[in-house]
Parts: C-alpha cells; structure tokens; sequence
C-alpha cells in the first residue's frame, strides 16, 4: 500500500531558533496520527508546514494525489497547492473563527466549499449544506443563522462540516477540542471518532490533550523543542513510555 | 482655459492614465493601479471617472455627464462645467451627439456607438471587498481565479430573500476570466455592458482602472436555478409611456401619489419631443412654456 502522505526530513526555522527540525513520517489512508507536546514544541509549526500554510526551509511533504500519483506539495504551483487544500485537504482551527466565515450563514459557510469547485446549482448545494449540517448535529432550522449566533461547540462542529463536505481525504486539525467544556469535547470527539471510520479519513490532530489522542490516533508522535523525541503507537506510547519527557507528560495528567 | 493644461491635468499624469486604461483594455476586467491625483473635488464624487476623462478627452470631443441618468443634477452639472472650464470642449445632453459620456451609476438607454466612450465613476472597484478584507488575499484569487466566494454572496442572497436581492453593482464575468464589478449601476443595465462603444472605469480613491473592450463578453452571475434576471420597476415611465427604460420612483405629495420616470433624462426628453406621452405626461411644448 502507498502512503497518502510522505514527510521527509522537513525543518523550519525562525532565524536561529528552531521551529521544527529533522520530522520525517509516512501516514497511510484511513490512519490517523496525533501529534503532542507542549506549548512551543513545534507541534503547530509541522502541522502549518505540511498543511502548506507555511514554507519549510528544508525537506519534501508528498502527498498521493488522484491525478498524478506522489506529488512534492512544496515545490509544487500555488494554485495546485490552494486547489489540493479546498478539495483534498481539510483544515480545523483551534478557534472555529479562523476557519468559518462569521458574517455568512451556516448554509453559506459548508456551502463555499462547493461553490469554489463550480458547484451553480443553489437547491443542489442547499441540500447537500442541510445533510451535512445533520451530520453534525446541526437542526436543519439553523441553517440560516450564522456563526455569531452559534455556542463554540456548534461553531465548531459547525466548522467541521464546512471542511467534510467536498469529502476530503486527509484532514488536519489544530487542537480541535481547545476551549470547549469537557461535555462538549466528549461529544466532539465522538463525532469526529464517527466521521473518521465512516468516511476512512487520514487526519493529523495536533493536541496537547493526551485523552484525545488516545480515543482519536492510531499513531502518536512526541514532539519537544522542534524535535520528535517518541513515537509509536498511541497505547504503546502511553502507557510504556520510553523517553523520560514523555513519562513525565504521561505522569503529568491529572487524575479525577 | 489659458490658465490651465488642457483638461485640468499635466500632460505626464494625463500619459500615466493612458497607459494604466491601455492595460486594462488589454486585460479585460483587470484592475490596473495607477497613482491617482487629488483632484478638486472630494473623493466619492467621481474623481476616478474625472481623471479618466481628462485623459481621453481631445479638443474635438463633445463632453457629456449624467448622474444616476440624469444631465440636471449637481455633480453632472459640476464636473460637465469643470471640462467645459479647463478644456473649452463642447457639452452636450444629448447621448446622440456625445463622444465621451462620463456616468454615475447609469448606462445610457440608447445603445452606443463605437465611436463612443464611456466614462463610469466607481467608488469600490473589489467586487470581492466586503467578503474578503484582505487586498492581499483578494489580488491572489483574482490571479488564481479563485470566485467561489463571490457565489456565497448570491447564495446568502437567495437564503435570505428567497432571491437574488442584489439590485446594482450586480458582479460579472468578464470574457470568461475576471470578475469585475460594474460600478452600482442598476442590474438592469448588466445585460447593456455587451456593447460597441469603450468602457472606462476609474476608481480616485481606490487608485484603480479598469476596463471593457468593445463587444466583449460580459456574464452576471448566478446560479443554474436562480438565473440573472435584469429587474426593473413593473410600470411604464409616467412622462414618456417608455416601457422598456429604467424608472425613478418619485413621491409627489404626502397622499401616496407617486409617478415613475425615466431616470434617462434626455431619452424621456428625446421620446416626448417625438410626441410620446405617459399617463400623467403632458405633450412636450406645453411642458416647456
């Protein structure tokens, strides 16, 4: 099998100060992988780089696209690039703000999507806006509200669908479940469990949530000071964690 | 006149802005930046059109300006006699006999020849503005061709009002590439923008040009089960009995009398002196003792 996604010795650096460095791994379709660390690991740097919204200094992010097979997505054209992200791609920010548009309805905002692959029938896009607004447990009577007028678990949700519905194949996610009561988040990371199997997704989730990854990857990449110090697979890095950085963020969580 | 350069503006700036609307015919529905002049007027009153105008301008041309269609009211009667004053060229209202047509928001009923010009005054040249605040952003998704966006509007319009309630600056493709906004003209006049004469839009305050060739395409957008429809009010003009011109709503007293007229002041006026009269008309020479 061919991986969807080919990391190769990526690094970016801010002047001196590292941002990440040395990160190479493949991830294959339907796999998911989570990314965690600390506050300044590095951790959203990758993701920024392999989501080409920023420009490694060094190394290769391939991607298995439909027309022609492995594809280096730095060195590729822009317009590829940005087409590759309103199709294939997904991105969730952290703050449903950044990636919904507040002062467009609900419907508008899963509907941008589409129309920015040439869909031009409205009843076609409206249709397609309400199923997948159900899928996230929107009511259809919302569509026509916006954003502002949303709690932040809905904005988020809300978000998700916007990203889902021209039927991305790998999704990345900047702590999606950042800011939202521990309820919310259970309810959250049930759906996006849902979606993930439903739909055999390839996602990268940057967290610094241990109990996310451990419900949403199969894989876990430990990350500190720009550098991959661990990986494995989620359980097996969790509960036998080898570096004494990881033992320590294991050991860090707190009991209820 | 001796005191100013022929139309108001030096002849280098006047060079600066031929070359900025020979760039924008060779790329239609481009907008060109040019370094825009403060001119003697505020902006928002037409100092893109003003410039573009001053640059086009010859000795030979006959000069006309109407606003929202109408010759008689205050910017058309000011920028028709600033021309008038530092270029000494000959005025009209008549759309017949003009060669350069300056416009605020109106095309002028009558079809154009291609030995016209036409002027329009545009006060936010980004069709994609209000969507996207990011000129930075707006610019790539004009080189990409990135429009989807400019739909979400539509959409949100059809959402809100059960149609599309855009009624002026009505946006449009142009030759199958650009996105342009055609300047607030009502989107009754969208289909007349496929026409012979030259198109000039001049923004002052937003330093930019752009332009439309003759006979080229121009398509409002829409969507499969919502086409572009070129609205207007379902009347015919009370002076003229036009049926098929754009009208003004004018409120007569506080009883609820109305009458519609053409906003095309001189077309009413040309279809009276023909002997046209409308339902609350009177014939044109009474009108005029």
């Amino acid at each position: 099998m061919t991986p969807l996604l080919q990391v190769e010795d990526v690094a970016k650096f801010y002047g001196h100060r590292i941002g990440c460095t040395d990160v190479s791994f493949d991830l294959y379709p339907g796999e998911v992988m989570g990314i965690v660390g600390e506050s300044g690991s590095g951790k959203s740097t990758l993701l920024n780089c392999l989501a080409g919204h920023l420009t490694p200094d060094r190394g290769a992010v391939r991607f298995d696209t439909r027309a022609d097979g492995m594809r280096d997505t730095i060195t590729m054209s822009e317009p590829e690039r940005r087409m590759l992200s309103r199709t294939d791609w997904a991105f969730v920010h952290q703050h449903a703000r950044d990636g919904l548009r507040m002062n467009v309805s609900a419907g508008g905002n899963v509907g941008e999507r589409l129309m920015a692959v040439n869909a031009r029938h409205y009843g076609d896009i409206r249709d397609k806006a309400i199923d997948w607004l159900g899928r996230v447990e929107i009511t259809s009577d919302r569509i026509d509200d916006r954003p502002t007028q949303f709690s932040g678990g809905m904005q988020q949700r809300l978000q998700i669908a916007r990203n889902l519905v021209t039927g991305p194949r790998l999704v990345f996610m900047d702590e999606p479940t950042g800011g939202l009561d521990v309820s919310v988040q259970a309810r959250l990371l049930d759906l996006l469990r849902g979606l993930v199997r439903e739909m055999n997704l390839s996602a990268i989730i940057v967290t610094h949530d241990l109990a996310v990854v451990r419900l949403l990857a199969d894989r876990l990449m430990v990350m500190k000071d720009g550098h991959v110090i661990e990986t494995g697979l989620t359980d097996q890095v969790l509960d036998d964690p080898q570096h004494a950085y990881t033992q320590l963020l294991v050991s860090s969580v707190l009991q209820v | 006149m001796t005191d100013y350069n022929f139309a108001y503006l030096d002849e280098q700036t006047k060079r600066m802005i031929r070359r900025a609307i020979l760039k924008g015919l060779a790329i239609p529905g481009y907008q060109v930046p040019f370094a825009s002049r403060e001119m003697p007027m505020p902006y928002g009153w037409g100092t893109g059109g003003v410039q573009v105008s001053a640059a086009v301008l010859t000795p030979d041309d006959t000069f006309k300006v109407i606003d929202q269609g109408a010759d008689d009211t205050t910017n058309a009667v000011s920028i028709r006699r600033f021309f008038q004053k530092t270029a000494g060229v000959k005025v009209t209202e008549a759309t017949e006999e003009a060669s350069v047509i300056q416009t605020r928001h109106r095309i002028p009923e009558q079809d154009l020849r291609d030995d016209q010009i036409l002027v329009y005054q545009v006060p936010i040249p980004e069709p994609l503005r209000f969507l996207e605040p990011s000129e930075v952003e707006t610019r790539k998704m004009h080189a990409l061709e990135e429009y989807g966006l400019m739909h979400v509007k539509l959409y949100e319009d059809i959402s809100q009002h059960g149609a599309i309630a855009t009624a002026y600056a009505y946006p449009v493709k142009v030759e199958g590439r650009y996105v342009m906004d055609p300047s607030p003209i009502p989107k009754f006049d969208n289909p007349k923008l496929e026409m012979a004469g030259i198109q000039l839009f001049g923004a002052g305050r937003e330093q930019r040009i752009y332009a439309i060739p003759p006979y080229t395409q121009v398509v409002s957008l829409d969507f499969d089960d919502y086409p572009f429809e070129a609205s207007k009010a379902d009347h015919a003009c009370d002076l003229c009995g036009a049926e098929d011109s754009y009208l003004d709503e004018l409120i007569v007293d506080d009883e609820g009398g109305r009458m519609f007229m053409c906003s095309d002041t001189d077309y009413c006026a040309g279809r009276r002196k023909q002997g046209h009269v409308g339902a609350q008309g009177v014939p044109y020479a009474e009108d005029a003792a």
